[in-house]
């Protein structure tokens, strides 16, 4: 019999019930909530005048909606139908007895970014939240992924999720990463080589020497992505990484526990005769840093590439799809991606707004300045906690210095439900995950990359390859 | 839920592929608390020339004339023809209330995003997965006939097109189950309470740690 992967694992420690039919009653250990996608599950909960299975299963906090310049309470969110959303989740917590971190609390960040910080996500737990990029759990040797609002009901009602197992598929990334690639490089690279529906049906594993040398944010924002690649669940094997971030975390086991977890979470890899569905084999020094083009993710470019011609592209659908990117982002087929002119630059998201990502931009930004030629420049740290690291280490400073904005945490422009947003027709270099027509605000215009790319770009006022930044910044000056 | 067994309608084909669901609904209309109402502004970025905000007067809003919902053929469209990975982006399921709302129980694609095929199940929004070959047929068949309509018999697991060919298609029994009797899911998943609670007590044997309550006390 064939060995088991790490997604068999963690699909078989959570069985409650197999039905014949092929679906299953999977054990959820693990929720988080945020505001906009919770209101409609709280509200059916009261209407059929059910209680939470376990309420102390669940953790909340504000992302989406909030105001990343300075507040301190509901009652300073300007936007009425915000401030109610905010106002609903905090009510709602106090109702079914929900821990959350509200504002002022500096618990308080991006959902994704809070639950491993806090140490709510463990390792071999399931974990799920009403926001697809739940997949960057995963980096924990979870099985987490996104749900709908009505799902978000049923497993407040039920701790479990009526579901049917995925297929396996193993991303493969060996070698030496060249440098200046990063975590998000990799991601990109594999979106653009499987395309946006590869994953689909699938839970994607991501291993390999390129994959275990990363640090745990960086394991994150390569599962992050896995949903932009069509995967609800991304994940990545247990390791002495993955053992020492978790240690000492404010949810995590001590003691005895924390030793009989460590002894069971080692056995959280994919064994060595796994069947795997689908492997994909990326060798790492074929990855250069990335830059998207277009509307959909798996539009990507090496930064010192040229933008692709849709007339060599054999699929029709696919050559409509990018003909209408081209119109959408008004730019022209065989263009050098340096030559695309910049708006602005956001830093942030639940894909790049952890420390290791601050620490990575502001190296770059160090002793520069962002160009004229760009309105704006913002960092949005994921959370509270990651906002005041950043400060002890002196981050906001080189940023504020360079002409960066520093705000407080919150999902912010990567989906622009608050104030933060592009203007029609505006362009922004962005460390986030979606580049989709509108989704940064409508008419505006998403190149997605990583932060070091980012801050580079912020700093010559157009796309480079951080490798060259000094040299094109004295050619800008001379 | 409202369930679903057969149902005829005006077929509209939206011919994009990665339609996401950012563009089903974008976010600013995100920020209700409740699942209905959501219709209006459905395909907000497409349908209309201005810039979509919540509690506008939507019949004073500038439509886009060359988007396909806007065109007179459509109009009482109750089927949605689109192409490959319909629904991908985001997990909300603002999208399928959209969708309903506006008027829609049905979608045929040769591929949908995952979560988004769930949600759908779940407002009795039936989506349906076709060889790209057979869509590719149907587009050109809806384009070329002006009020193409199809039945869609959930029962039978078919499509019946104008001129009376079946097309049969494939859909999860539990799933089927659930949509043809507008179930409450979650009421079902509660009779199975003592399973899950014996699940609990067998894992919090070799587990402890999982079943740690997330508070303040902490």
């Amino acid at each position: 019999m064939a060995g088991k992967t790490l997604y068999d694992k963690l699909w078989d420690a959570h069985l409650v019930t197999q039905r014949e039919d092929g679906s299953a009653l999977l054990y959820i250990d693990r929720q988080i909530i945020h505001e906009v996608t919770s209101p409609q599950a709280f509200e059916g909960l009261r209407l059929a005048g059910r209680k939470p299975w376990h309420s102390g299963a669940n953790v909340a906090t504000l992302d989406h909606n909030v105001p990343t310049t300075p507040y301190n309470s509901a009652d300073d969110i300007a936007d009425d139908t915000s401030r109610i959303q905010v106002q609903t989740l905090q009510d709602n917590t106090r109702e079914f007895d929900i821990l959350e971190f509200g504002i002022g609390d500096p618990r308080q960040g991006i959902v994704h970014v809070m639950a491993p910080e806090q140490g709510a996500v463990l390792p071999g737990m399931t974990v799920v939240c009403g926001d697809s990029h739940t997949s960057t759990n995963g980096a924990l040797a979870c099985l987490a992924h996104g749900i709908g609002t009505s799902e978000v009901e049923h497993v407040l009602a039920t701790q479990c999720l009526i579901t049917s197992k995925m297929k396996n598929m193993l991303v493969q990334v060996d070698g030496e990463l060249g440098p200046g690639v990063t975590a998000k490089d990799i991601v990109l690279h594999v979106i653009g080589r499987i395309g946006t529906a590869g994953g689909t049906g699938h839970a994607i594993e991501f291993a390999g020497s390129a994959i275990r040398g990363l640090s745990m944010e960086g394991r994150m924002t390569i599962c992050n992505m896995s949903i932009e690649a069509g995967a609800r669940a991304g994940m990545v094997a247990v390791d002495d990484t993955t053992i020492d971030y978790v240690r000492g975390r404010p949810f995590a086991p001590e003691g005895d526990l924390w030793d009989r977890a460590v002894e069971y979470w080692r056995t959280l890899h994919s064994d060595a005769d796994a069947h795997f569905d689908r492997v994909v084999e990326i060798r790492a020094q074929d990855i250069r840093p990335q830059v998207s083009w277009g509307t959909s993710p798996e539009m990507v470019v090496p930064v010192d590439g040229t933008l692709p011609d849709p007339a060599e592209e054999p699929d029709e659908v696919k050559r409509s799809g990018m003909e209408r990117a081209y119109e959408y982002m008004n730019l022209e087929p065989g263009m050098k991606v340096a030559d695309i002119p910049l708006d602005r630059v956001f830093i942030g998201s639940c894909t790049n707004a952890r420390i290791e990502d601050l620490r990575a931009a502001a190296k770059v930004v160090r002793g520069h300045r962002v160009a004229e030629s760009i309105k704006q420049a913002m960092v949005v740290p994921g959370s509270g906690l990651v906002k005041r690291q950043a400060e002890q280490e002196g981050l906001d400073r080189v940023f504020m210095e360079a002409g960066f904005e520093w705000r407080e945490p919150g999902c912010s422009m990567c989906l622009a439900m608050n104030a933060d947003r592009l203007g029609p027709g505006e362009r922004c270099a962005s460390t986030s995950n979606r580049n989709f027509e509108g989704r940064q605000g409508a008419g505006g215009r998403t190149h997605l990359v990583s932060p070091a790319l980012a801050a580079a770009a912020a700093v010559a006022g157009h796309f480079v390859d951080v490798r060259e930044l000094n040299e094109a910044v004295t050619e800008e000056v001379h | 839920m409202e369930a679903f067994t057969t149902h005829t309608g005006v077929v509209a084909p939206l011919d994009k592929a990665n339609v996401d669901t950012d563009q089903i609904i974008p976010k600013q209309f995100l920020k209700s608390i409740k699942r209905t109402g959501f219709g209006p502004n459905l395909f907000d970025q497409w349908r209309y020339r201005d810039e979509g905000e919540p509690g506008q007067d939507h019949s004073r809003r500038p439509l886009n004339p060359d988007f396909v919902l806007n065109q007179p053929r459509y109009q009482g469209a109750s089927v949605l023809l689109a192409r490959q990975n319909f629904g991908c982006g985001s997990s909300r399921e603002h999208a399928p209330w959209a969708l309903v709302d506006y008027g829609f129980r049905a979608i045929i694609a040769p591929s949908f995003a995952d979560i988004f095929y769930n949600n759908c199940f779940k407002n009795g929004l039936l989506p349906i997965v076709l060889a790209e070959a057979t869509v590719n047929e149907l587009f050109r068949a809806v384009e070329a006939n002006e009020g193409y309509r199809i039945t869609v018999d959930l029962p039978n697991q078919t499509l019946t097109l104008p001129d009376g060919g079946a097309i049969p298609f494939e859909v999860d029994a539990f799933r089927k189950y659930c949509l043809e009797n507008g179930l409450d899911d979650i009421g079902l998943t509660l009779q199975q309470a003592d399973a899950i609670r014996a699940y609990e007590q067998r894992r919090a044997e070799c587990e402890p740690w999982v079943f740690g309550e997330l508070t303040e006390q902490q």
